[in-house]
């Protein structure tokens, strides 16, 4: 059972147990437009809650993604090197950028569910 | 944000309506509320124009007449050469070329096209330069040109290899100018100025009309199949493969035309030697920089991954770091080519071709090495 939050930066974090798989959400990648290049962060490092973790660039821009929780990288998604249009096509499914073992559960408290995120983009 | 940058101190082109109408992201460039893409994206807009045929609205840019006083248009291109290190004079009537004020440092104020309509010159400058550069016409050539600004006309380019087509159905001599002929056509009904270029490194026309009837032409242009509206995204990404200079980062007024790799441009008329040698702001700089070399080059820049290397990105010789000896001034994805593109300024010492350099990303160096521009072949029809 998983449940889907979200951050005022429009990333996704779907929870299992003490895992968070990551994403940037449908409303961010149609703001970006056309992906073109994903950096994602190494396996193993540890991220700090808002350090910058992954960089997702357009044909026209860079754009940070940053770390919704602090906790250490477990695994990155290698289809996004191949094929970065994924994050158009299938930004919230296929298009998962890393998964992270989440230290302190505490800090999903400040994340939106799926209602409170769409009012947040409306 | 700047006061320029205001939504509502924004000015609008004559096609502004129209873009909304096609679903255009409208953002602030150069003082306009242009539209940088349209629903289909930059990337899908980029392939289009390359493929097909895209119609840019330009409106924005500067379209200026140098009439001469005397009457005679060789009097209103002499005056130009003070200001400017293209031979004008030699521009033969319904022909158009490349040129950029320069100054006295021998740096570039902006780059324009100048073309010869046969009693007066016509002009297209830059849109963020505009001002100064009429000012600039005014304040040294009104002893011998009337210097008037068109500011009621639209200016809309139509790109692509499906351009010539497009325009033949309703302009009947367009398919038979050749690039960098330019001149008075009637298009559709309406009286225009057609020139066959451009700035994506397509064959394709620019086509200067009266504010009122621009909406009408575009209208009437896109309801051609073959024919898409472009954005300003894609507008820079397929400049920036043809290798053509963006003012303002590729050139500016630090940055000489022989510096600057645009030594094709200036005619040998105007070099050391030639009839009418010097005369324009900054000669001096430049023909040195002709005669003994610059001693630093605007290079094109392939990067071995697939990291787009952006504008500002500092360039190294060593994967190491250490001293910067350069910098990257226009950089992105490249579309047609399909990986990342870039130029920039390095030491003339590094800038033969496969000369490899680094790029510094995020903290990290990445490789990319020295190579020819265009990227993409161009397709002008000479």
């Amino acid at each position: 059972m998983t449940t889907t939050l979200y951050t005022t930066d429009h990333e996704w974090l779907a929870i299992d147990g003490d895992v968070a798989t990551v994403g940037i959400t449908d409303y961010a990648q149609s703001q970006l437009g056309d992906v073109v290049f994903v950096e994602l962060p190494k396996v193993g490092r540890s991220l700090k809650k808002a350090e910058a973790a992954a960089v997702v660039e357009s044909v026209k821009a860079a754009s940070d993604v940053y770390a919704p929780v602090t906790g250490e990288v477990l695994e990155t998604n290698d289809a996004l090197a191949a094929e970065p249009a994924l994050v158009n096509s299938d930004a919230q499914t296929k298009a998962w950028f890393f998964k992270i073992k989440i230290a302190d559960k505490s800090e999903l408290g400040g994340l939106m569910d799926e209602a409170a995120y769409k009012a947040h983009t409306a | 944000m700047l006061a320029s940058d205001d939504k509502q101190s924004l000015k609008r082109t004559p096609l502004y309506d129209l873009h909304v109408s096609l679903g255009g992201k409208m953002v602030p460039f150069a003082g306009y509320d242009m539209p940088v893409q349209y629903p289909a994206g930059v990337l899908k807009e980029h392939l289009q124009t390359r493929n097909a045929a895209g119609l840019f609205d330009v409106s924005h840019m500067g379209q200026i007449a140098l009439r001469p006083k005397s009457g005679k248009v060789e009097d209103a291109a002499r005056a130009l050469e003070r200001l400017v290190p293209q031979d004008i004079v030699a521009i033969a009537p319904g022909r158009q070329r490349y040129a950029q004020f320069t100054n006295e440092d021998g740096g570039i104020l902006d780059d324009l096209m100048v073309a010869n309509f046969g009693d007066h010159l016509f002009l297209v400058v830059n849109a963020a330069c505009k001002v100064e550069d009429e000012a600039h016409l005014r304040a040294n050539l009104s002893d011998a040109c009337i210097i008037d600004s068109l500011a009621d006309r639209a200016l809309i380019a139509l790109q692509g290899p499906k351009a010539e087509a497009a325009l033949g159905k309703l302009c009947a001599e367009a398919p038979s100018m050749k690039f960098m002929d330019a001149g008075p056509h009637t298009v559709a009904g309406i009286k225009c100025f057609v020139s066959r270029s451009g700035y994506t490194g397509e064959d394709g026309f620019e086509i200067s009309v009266a504010a009122s009837d621009a909406e009408r032409l575009a209208k009437t242009l896109l309801e051609n199949p073959d024919v898409r509206p472009i954005g300003l995204g894609a507008r820079d990404s397929l400049r920036l493969e043809a290798g053509l200079c963006l003012y303002g980062h590729d050139i500016d007024t630090e940055t000489s035309p022989v510096e600057a790799a645009l030594e094709w441009s200036v005619q040998k008329s105007r070099r050391t030697g030639g009839a009418r040698a010097g005369g324009f702001p900054g000669a001096e700089k430049i023909l040195a920089h002709f005669d003994h070399g610059a001693s630093r080059r605007r290079v094109g820049l392939l990067a071995q991954g697939r990291a787009p290397v952006r504008e500002g990105a500092l360039l190294f010789a060593d994967s190491a770091g250490g001293e910067p000896i350069g910098k990257v001034t226009s950089g992105g994805f490249g579309p047609s080519l399909n990986a990342p593109v870039a130029m920039g300024y390095v030491p003339a010492a590094s800038s033969a071709l496969e000369t490899k350099l680094f790029a510094e990303v995020r903290g990290q160096f990445l490789p990319l090495t020295v190579a020819a521009m265009p990227f993409v072949k161009n397709t002008y029809k000479r």
